[in-house]
């Protein structure tokens, strides 16, 4: 059976339209296709819609060199994707890498983390310009860190921008050049026909297309092996709180707390395993503020004007997954945890691999046979 | 309470009934929980009972009762009921006035914030009873200083005998536009003119629901009377108004004149003060942050949770009663009370099922009485169309400034519905979280593509439901 | 001050005996009135300039849902006025924009 006139079709359908389906979908455009996006509906899990908005390297692979290697290549091409986004959608996505530093409330902390970023540094043979502060060092950056603060460390390639913005002007961008986006409902079913994919929405019909991308997040679990894939994601909750608007304070952001565009203050995030559950819980919230008021104490009288819960998209062992699919060799599979850090990577270097068949990053260590016993 | 108690959440609860909102349904369903032997806490927000109707109850400012009625001043009986139990040697009532409840939570428990401190309490059945507030509509000018809501004028009535700035323009529609023109015209405020903006062809329409309304017979009349009390005081008086515009002064910072059309022609009043109304909808945050299922109410135009006749929500130990559950009105809301509390001294085995059916049918009969005359009251005042779904640079999200053409834009690219619309131009992430443009944007995303109101749904609401400081929330961590 | 848009007291069962300050200026209340209600009865006009554009806002519901009346009250910021009673000697400021956090505000 081949591609029939009857259904929905597409040269490439991208299912999951979080920030890594649009990301490798603007990238896909980039490189010439005709791709669609199949959604889920407005009340979904989105993991992009809840996130706390790092472009985040250090400490990234602390036991995958590779994986501080995307990283790190992805943040370099931030720039120049944060100015195309800008150009085409006149959105500026507030992206900001002036460095970053994660604050460390007791010595103990401090210098373990000193020794993890100093494993990192030899494992890649000194390039990893990372610095451990006193408290001293740190108020020189951060004037408000207060006193029960040990220290922090910083990282120069460390920076944030705003994810929301950062998903709309891939929305609008995508848009813009002749992408779809249907919200299609639960894509229930993927099949390989004899050319191609037949894939069935629970809102939208069939759709068939010549090559299909896995980008669903937490439903990638279920899709994958429907093309031979692998994708034993389980859901992680985070919850993060916002304050009110205030004036500029802060100029660093932290693994914790960073001010956005906005004026308000962003502070997260717990690490729950609680399963299919987006809600917030008020123990959570309470040690989330407690630690960021020992972090910045001027935080004490901030109101706080919302609060909510995402769930991340995690791995085993907390990296990516790029495979191209060995059964169906038109079938991909993208997922990952820090979809706002390695979204320049996505639009990138993936896109293109996934449009050209090959790549000179190291994908094999993200194979998504490494779940397998 | 001076400490937060943080209560263990496998332990006991400190009261059976935990009640939120002290209007008429918190207060019934008080004084009615109480003489059954349940332990109750009442909180509300405000510094004393009586909700929105009977706002100030205990201490209204204004010296002359005529102003505002004997509806109004009905709210007493209600009141002394109250506080006799209130004030009973071995009171069952805990009522905690400024005691603005944060979060409900699935296991019961109630966060309130009293005085930047925060607490926590359990309870085995909690009660909403959170009521209503003005249907929160845009249109051109409605954020500037001068433009204020009538209700809002109307508690500065009871609560501080303070009267709007002359000259003085009502715009809107429904019974409450027609009762606060009434109320401030008794006070010897000069009103310069009436607007309803109550489209051409709604009593044609509400005709059907009038046989209903006709068992109310008392309430259809005191409608009417209401209407011709504001005539015969000769008040300018404006049908059919269309094309509400606030307009500013040339600073822009004032409002200065209102604008509108009546029969496709432009007229324009100076006014200092500008007051508008367009009915009330269920407050439905709460709820809503609570997860309950909600349906939309097509006549109203507006969500309520779902809830039986006893006010049970899909929650079985959470009961809705009042205005917070479907607009109904201030008796209705009493009777909700007083029908939820008993049915929960049912189900904490206070009064037996005999009992229950023997107290409950005479409210029931009450009930039924307030709920006929809505259906006919809801067709008739349904707001105008374009009092829901603004055009153009209309702001629609006051916190964020977010216009209707930019929702109507994001809208138009097809974005999946108000959550996604909200995180791509941050309406509705202000302080008020949404209550003030929530209905508007779902509106303006339907009317861009071609979709129902009810397919497109709501905001996401998550606690805290109102802001909090940051050590408030922090403190509760140890 | 401008006073066009000044709310005008009616007869009332209360005393205005307790002594505001709204921006500075001294206003005698009603111990029962709000902040926001003390604002309205001052005409202070626009009561608050919102953290976007700047542009003027004043109280609009009364009831604690709008967030058109924050108001800076004792020094704390973005309080709502609505929901907030008077008391002897309050200090009620018009809410510039978005705020500055200072850490003498914490007890
Ligand atoms: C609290 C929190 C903080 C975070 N902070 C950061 C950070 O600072 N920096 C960073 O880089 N990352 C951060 N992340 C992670 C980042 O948000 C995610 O990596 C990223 O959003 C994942 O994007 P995604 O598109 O894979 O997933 P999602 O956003 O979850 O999108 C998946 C999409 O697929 C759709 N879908 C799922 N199943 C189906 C199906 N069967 N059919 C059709 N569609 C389907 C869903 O509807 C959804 O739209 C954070 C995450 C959380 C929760
Ligand atoms: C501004 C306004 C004026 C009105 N005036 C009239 C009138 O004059 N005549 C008339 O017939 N009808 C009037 N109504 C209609 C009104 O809804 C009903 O008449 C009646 O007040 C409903 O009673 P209720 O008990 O359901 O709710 P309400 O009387 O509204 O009482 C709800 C109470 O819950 C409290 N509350 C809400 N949320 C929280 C929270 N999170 N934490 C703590 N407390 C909370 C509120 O402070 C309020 O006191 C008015 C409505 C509004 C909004
Ligand atoms: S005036 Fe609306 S919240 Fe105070």
């Amino acid at each position: 059976m081949g591609l029939s006139g009857n259904h929905n079709q597409a040269e490439i359908c991208v299912i999951g339209g979080g920030v890594v389906g649009l990301s490798v979908a603007l990238g896909l455009i980039r490189n010439g296709h005709q791709v669609c996006v199949l959604d889920e509906s407005d009340l979904a899990f989105r993991a992009s819609r809840g996130n706390f908005g790092l472009v985040w390297v250090q400490g990234k692979g602390d036991s995958l060199a590779q994986y501080a290697q995307i990283s790190r290549r992805s943040a370099r091409l931030w720039q120049p994707l944060a100015k195309r986004l800008q150009a085409d959608t006149g959105i500026d996505i507030q992206l900001q890498q002036k460095g970053g530093l994660f604050f460390c409330l007791t010595e103990a902390e401090l210098q373990a983390r000193k020794q993890m970023l100093s494993q990192m540094q030899v494992a890649v043979g000194g390039d990893y310009p990372f610095e451990v502060l006193d408290l001293q060092q740190l108020r020189e950056l951060e004037p408000e860190a207060g006193p029960e603060v040990a220290g922090a460390t910083w990282f120069p390639e460390d920076g944030h921008l705003n994810p929301l913005l950062f998903f709309r002007a891939l929305t609008d961008s995508f848009l813009k050049q002749g992408g779809q986006i249907i919200h299609s409902g639960t894509v229930s079913d993927i099949r390989a026909l004899t050319q191609g994919f037949q894939i069935q929405t629970s809102q939208n019909g069939l759709w068939q297309c010549q090559k299909v991308v896995l980008c669903a997040g937490l439903g990638n679990q279920i899709l994958a092996p429907m093309l031979g894939l692998n994708a034993p994601v389980v859901p992680n909750r985070g919850q993060v709180l916002i304050s009110e608007r205030v004036k500029p304070f802060l100029t660093y952001p932290t693994g914790h707390v960073r001010q956005t565009g906005e004026g308000t203050v962003q502070i997260g995030d717990s690490k729950e395993d609680v399963g299919f559950d987006s809600g917030t819980r008020i123990e959570v919230m309470a040690k989330i503020a407690n630690r960021a008021r020992k972090m910045y104490p001027i935080l004490n009288r901030v109101r706080l004007v919302r609060a909510w819960g995402a769930l991340r998209v995690m791995t085993p062992d907390g990296y990516p997954i790029y495979q191209q699919s060995e059964v169906h060799r038109n079938a991909y599979l993208v997922t990952c945890h820090s979809g706002i850090t390695l979204g320049a990577l996505h639009e990138g270097p993936i896109a293109d691999w996934i449009s050209q068949g090959s790549t000179d990053l190291p994908l094999e260590v993200f194979n998504d046979q490494r779940f397998k016993l | 309470m001076t400490k937060s108690s943080v209560p263990d959440t496998q332990g006991d609860s400190q009261y059976d009934l935990i009640i939120i909102g002290a209007g008429p349904a918190g207060m019934a369903a008080a004084s009615t929980a109480a003489r059954e032997g349940l332990t109750v806490a009442l909180m509300d927000e405000q510094c004393s009972v009586g909700g929105q109707i009977y706002r100030a109850i205990q201490h209204t400012a204004l010296q002359y009762q005529q102003i505002l009625g004997a509806d109004y001043y009905a709210g007493q009986t209600l009141l002394a009921a109250f506080e006799q139990q209130l004030n009973a040697e071995q009171s069952q009532i805990t009522y905690l006035p400024n005691s603005m409840v944060w979060s409900v939570e699935d296991d019961l428990v109630v966060s309130f914030s009293s005085g930047e401190i925060s607490h926590r309490l359990r309870a085995k059945k909690v009660l909403l009873a959170t009521g209503a507030m003005e249907r929160p509509v845009a249109f051109p000018g409605w954020t500037l200083p001068g433009v204020m809501t009538c209700g809002a004028a109307q508690i500065l009535l009871k609560q501080s005998a303070l009267a709007p700035a002359a000259p003085l323009v009502l715009a809107g529609s429904g019974p409450l536009l027609l009762l606060i023109a009434a109320q401030l015209n008794r006070a010897g405020v000069a009103i310069t003119a009436v607007l309803d903006t109550t489209p051409k062809g709604r009593y044609l329409k509400a005709a059907k629901y009038l046989w209903g309304a006709l068992k109310n017979p008392i309430l259809l009349k005191k409608g009417l009377g209401l209407l011709q009390e504001l005539k015969k005081s000769g008040i300018r008086y404006e049908r059919q108004v269309s094309d509400l515009k606030a307009i500013a002064c040339e600073q822009g910072i004032q409002l200065e004149q209102v604008q509108f059309s009546v029969s496709g022609k432009v007229q324009q009043i100076d006014c200092n003060s500008l007051l508008v109304h367009q009915g009330v909808v269920p407050n439905v945050q709460l709820s809503r942050a609570l997860g309950l299922a909600h349906q939309w109410q097509a006549l109203q135009q507006c969500w309520s949770p779902v809830r039986d006749t006893w006010g049970q929500s899909s929650h079985a130990d959470i009961f809705i009663a009042g205005d917070g559950g479907g607009i109904a009105g201030a008796v209705a809301a009493e009777c909700q009370g007083q029908l939820a509390a008993l049915k929960i001294a049912e189900q904490l085995e206070r009064i037996n099922p005999q009992v229950l059916v023997q107290q409950t049918r005479p409210i029931q009969r009450i009930l039924a009485k307030q709920l006929s005359i809505r259906p006919f009251l809801d067709q008739l005042y349904q707001p105008a169309e374009a009092f829901l779904k603004p055009l153009g640079d209309t702001i629609v999200c006051r916190c964020e400034e977010i216009s209707a053409d930019q929702i109507r834009k994001i809208a138009a690219q097809g974005v999946a519905g108000p959550n996604q619309a909200k995180a791509f131009c941050r309406a509705g992430m202000g302080p008020c979280q949404g209550r003030m443009c929530g209905l508007t944007v779902a509106n303006l995303i339907a009317d861009e593509q071609n979709r129902t109101v009810e397919a497109v749904g709501y905001y996401q609401i998550r606690s805290p439901i109102k802001p909090l400081t940051l050590s408030e929330l922090a403190d509760l961590a140890d | 001050m401008t006073n066009v848009s000044n709310f005008k007291r009616l007869p009332s069962r209360h005393d205005a005996s307790v002594t505001v300050f709204v921006e500075g200026q001294a206003v005698q209340v009603q111990a029962h009135d709000s902040a926001a209600a003390a604002i309205l009865a001052a005409g202070l006009g626009h009561s608050r300039t919102t953290p976007i554009t700047g542009s003027g806002r004043a109280p609009y519901c009364m009831m604690g849902v709008c967030f058109e009346c924050l108001v800076e009250i004792d020094g704390q910021a973005n309080t709502q006025g609505c929901m907030t009673l008077v008391r002897e000697g309050m200090q009620i400021k018009r809410q510039q924009q978005a705020r500055l956090l200072t850490d003498s505000q914490h007890d």
